[in-house]
């Protein structure tokens, strides 16, 4: 993606060895090699002050929330409240009533198909495409199959790149929803978004952006964008594992259904009949992560201390000079060339299997994804089982890449 | 650790030049098998005399560590009954899944090149694939046996399945 055009020439150099002293794991061996971690779209590591906002939060202010009179409870209350606070604030939501805990993406995507997705029926559509996440396909396939209602898929081309005017063809007066993700996970495009939701709202449409690879790599202001959802995990955020949000407009939330019953989400419970509690907690039944919460509130906190479009340039500048470095290696081929990428490289070699060369990486210390990172459709669409994938965080540097590249070419000798 | 003790020149070797491939047409027993996590997948096919083996093959894609272990297998197992596969299956087993520490396989020949994947827990499942579909196919035989009396001609479809995750 274009680095914002607001960063003065003159910033100050991006401090990565700085950034990366915050990381423990960062200094860490593998079999007796320099850990170069490039896996950050799969889950991003914690900085300090992520593991020590949760580290101090259950040596000091554990207790149940909302329930306690207690000064422990309410310690513990204040925290989880205040993480949603910092979460609105970091996502530009109008409301704290809209955003709701879950345990990250694809529970938030479950969430809205089952508590939404009850007022479809046949003849309905669902518009998703070919790039997407299995947690943005299977949830609407079992919607699709409860109500009777139509899933489609708007294509992609040769260099991973939606076609756009196949979407908007493919969005109908009686689409109810078009789900899509900002930055594919095996391609590392960048989804003209805004198209898209300017084009599903021309036909009624509802949007959900699934942010789970865009939400750590570029500003997100979800009012500005205009979508009805937008969902991402805190792990790939810098924060713990388990925790994530559903942002939704507050309008359309009053009238969902809750989705899971139990404590924390009623108002009142008898035999005759229950009420539900307001936003956000309807949506939240049983005791929530709350130590998670507070590591996700205090990973937004760290963030903002980096400041995220310095996190933004830093990673397109390694991502542009590893795709170059990539494109030397003999017989190595990018999958995934769309003009506007995201900080992941997806590539195989040939005559080498990706899991051979994610064990002969791993061997020199060099942590890739192998496989179908959950996207099997898009491997399908290239003829390829699996990709190699490198992705960068905050934390990346070049020392990574030229470790990256000497593996590779390594790798090449190996099985040539 | 050296990458070579995993990815050894004889496992390189039947990458590149994988033996006894292709299919048996017609064959006695059959079976797919298929590791959705890597996309691996094969198919063996076998021909028998009794429940010896007197030939078989296997094609599919794999990564070097699934298809070296296949073609290595193919060798290992012409001419062997299906009591001296189990031993030896049970024997390579444990080759496989040994502490990395442990000391070298012995008497197992060339299948002892796959032994370095110990060091790698997530690359067992891709040397045994081979293994446990050879199982499949012979577990297929074995029923459709029972089913159809001695000496049927054997239908190899619907083929077994096996996958591993």
């Amino acid at each position: 993606m274009t680095p914002p055009a607001s960063a003065p020439a003159s910033a100050p150099a991006y401090d990565v060895a700085g950034v990366r002293s915050q990381f423990p794991v960062l200094a860490t061996t593998v079999r007796g090699k320099r850990l170069a971690f490039l896996d950050t779209a799969a889950s991003a590591q914690r900085p300090l002050a992520v593991i020590e906002a949760v580290d101090r939060y259950e040596r000091t202010s554990h207790a149940n929330v909302h329930r306690g009179v207690y000064q422990l409870s309410q310690k513990a209350t204040d925290a989880f409240e205040g993480a949603r606070e910092k979460l609105r604030r970091f996502i530009g939501a109008a409301s704290s009533r809209e955003v709701i805990f879950t345990r990250g993406t694809t529970e938030s995507i479950n969430l809205v198909a089952q508590s939404w997705g009850r007022r479809l029926g046949p003849g309905d559509e669902i518009l998703i495409t070919w790039m997407e996440h299995h947690a943005n396909i299977v949830p609407w396939q079992m919607l699709c199959e409860r109500t009777g209602a139509t899933l489609k898929v708007a294509p992609i081309d040769r260099r991973g790149e939606l076609d756009l005017e196949a979407f908007r063809a493919l969005l109908t007066p009686r689409t109810r929803i078009a789900s899509f993700i900002q930055i594919s996970n095996a391609l590392g495009t960048v989804l003209p978004v805004r198209e898209m939701i300017a084009a599903a709202k021309a036909v009624g449409a509802l949007t959900l952006v699934d942010g789970a690879q865009a939400i750590s790599h570029q500003r997100i202001d979800v009012q500005s964008l205009g979508c009805d959802f937008y969902v991402f995990s805190g792990h790939k955020l810098y924060g713990p594992t388990g925790i994530g949000v559903l942002w939704g407009r507050e309008a359309l939330l009053r009238e969902m259904p809750p989705w899971q019953g139990g404590g924390d989400m009623i108002r009142t419970v008898s035999f005759s009949g229950s009420t539900w509690n307001d936003l956000p907690w309807k949506f939240e039944a049983g005791t929530p992560h709350i130590s998670g919460a507070i590591g996700l509130g205090a990973a937004v906190d760290w963030l903002e201390t980096i400041g995220i479009d310095a996190v933004q340039a830093h990673e397109q500048s390694l991502l542009t000079q590893a795709t170059a470095a990539l494109r030397e290696i003999p017989g190595l081929r990018l999958i995934g060339e769309a003009a506007d990428k995201g900080p992941v490289i997806s590539f195989v070699m040939d005559g080498v299997h990706p899991h051979d060369l994610g064990t002969i990486l791993d061997a020199e210390g060099v942590a890739v994804r192998a496989g179908h990172h959950c996207a099997m459709p898009v491997m399908a669409f290239f003829d390829v089982p699996a990709t190699a994938r490198a992705s960068f965080g905050c934390y990346s540097d070049e020392a990574d890449i030229a470790q990256l590249v000497a593996a590779l070419r390594h790798a090449h000798e190996v099985f040539n | 650790m050296d990458l070579k003790d995993l990815y050894r020149d004889v496992i390189l070797d039947h990458n590149k030049r994988p033996r006894n491939f292709g299919r048996l047409d017609p064959c006695d027993t059959a079976a797919d098998g298929n590791n959705p996590l890597c996309g691996d997948q094969l198919t063996v096919t076998l021909r028998l005399e009794g429940d010896r083996v007197e030939d078989i093959r296997f094609e599919g894609r794999g990564c070097a560590i699934s298809t070296a272990s296949a073609s290595l297998m193919t060798e290992a197992v012409k001419g062997m009954d299906e009591a001296a596969i189990q031993a030896l299956y049970a024997r390579v087993h444990d080759a496989l899944t040994a502490a990395a520490d442990a000391p070298p396989p012995e008497g197992l020949g060339k299948l002892a090149a796959l032994a370095g994947v110990r060091e790698f827990p997530a690359r067992v499942k891709c040397a045994s694939l081979s293994w446990h579909t050879l199982n499949a196919a012979l577990a297929h035989r074995a029923q459709n046996a029972a089913g159809q009396g001695p000496g049927a001609g054997l239908d190899p479809t619907p083929i077994a399945a096996v996958s591993t995750e």
